[in-house]
């Protein structure tokens, strides 16, 4: 099997780097693919608490490059799929404790018995940012509508094309498309127009993700839930589906729902 | 609604961000583009020097993309 190593950025943090990853690689493992994602923010581990594993954890990916236990003991299954396993960062340690060349060894190991690696890179531009990197295959940058997220994901395109020229695509997360529609926020055309990029998916915002998160369950398993079909339909072009972008527009509250929505609460 | 038709297309604050974006970027992509832009600067400036009487303070180097062209283009004013 060869797999594809799928690298999560976006220069500043904060826009939903770990929530993209951890939705992103749940889906594709609910589509029968095998994953695994690994937590590269080494010493700020989240990744875990995203995908509610974090209690299963005893060897981290700093245990696996440094051989102080076996590949397969730092695997930690997923609940709620076989199909996904994650490799947790390491807490006590630093960016330094890896090198690229450690994790590019890491994925080539795992492209073989994986369809897709997942790698949650941490913010910045620095050492651990590079690790992240270099193994990919395909880099998937998210940004949200802010001037000062749009600007840094412009710098992180900017240092990928003057490296090597891998294969990009954005992802804009987090639109309000109440804001959008008063003009207080930059619109998906908006962003598109500066950062010339291929998109790949639209996330509206979704305040149900606090809770989500506070749960350990990734907005892509709640029936309901918006930013977790924005998800899906991410997962469905990842595998090479031609789906239409989704149209985030305002929630419209009948008559009834209205008045149904004084009485709630 | 009134009040919207005219918000949109003036001055709202995504406007004036992508505006800004616009601005800062082209800078800034020009600078991770051609690190040597100020070298090429001050090496010009010597070699015309040289021969022509210019005032440093006027000359003009810009990296430009437009669409698939990229273009160096540098302006030399003669005193």
């Amino acid at each position: 099997m060869a797999g594809k190593v799928l690298t999560i950025t976006s220069g500043k943090g904060g826009v939903g780097k770990s929530t993209t990853s951890a939705n992103l690689a749940l889906g594709l493992a609910l589509k029968g693919k095998k994953v695994v994602a690994i937590d590269l923010d080494i010493g700020l581990r989240n990744l875990d608490m995203i995908l509610g594993l974090e209690n299963r954890i005893v060897y981290d990916v700093v245990n696996i490059v440094e051989k102080t236990c076996k590949l397969n003991q730092a695997l930690i299954k997923d609940k709620r799929t076989e199909n996904l396993y994650l490799i947790a960062a390491a807490q006590t340690r630093d960016k330094s404790a890896v090198t690229s060349n450690q994790i590019k060894e890491l994925t080539e190991e795992l492209k073989k018995d994986y369809d897709f690696v997942i790698l949650d890179s941490p913010a910045g531009i620095e050492g651990g940012f590079k690790n992240a990197m270099e193994p990919a295959d395909e880099v998937i940058i998210v940004t949200t509508p802010e001037i000062s997220a749009v600007r840094d994901a412009d710098r992180v395109i900017g240092i990928l094309e003057a490296n090597d020229k891998k294969e990009m695509s954005l992802i804009i997360n987090r639109i309000d498309p109440t804001l959008v529609k008063k003009g207080d926020m930059m619109s998906k055309d908006d962003v598109l127009q500066v950062l010339s990029i291929p998109l790949i998916g639209v996330v509206p915002e979704d305040k149900n993700i606090v809770s989500y998160t506070n749960l350990g369950e990734p907005s892509i398993l709640h029936k309901d839930s918006k930013s977790g079909q924005a998800y899906k339909n991410i997962v469905q072009r990842l595998l090479g589906k031609d789906v239409e972008f989704m149209e985030i527009t305002e929630e419209k509250k009948g008559f009834l729902k209205n008045i149904v929505s004084l009485f709630k609460d | 609604m009134f009040f919207e038709f005219f918000k949109k297309n003036k001055n709202t604050s995504a406007q004036k961000a992508k505006e800004r974006l616009r601005i800062i970027l082209a800078h800034e992509r020009a600078e991770n583009k051609a690190p040597f832009l100020d070298d090429l600067r001050k090496d010009i400036i010597e070699v015309i020097a040289k021969y022509i009487d210019i005032d440093p303070k006027s000359i003009n180097i810009n990296l430009q993309k437009d669409q698939s062209m990229e273009v160096l283009e540098i302006n030399i004013p003669i005193k």
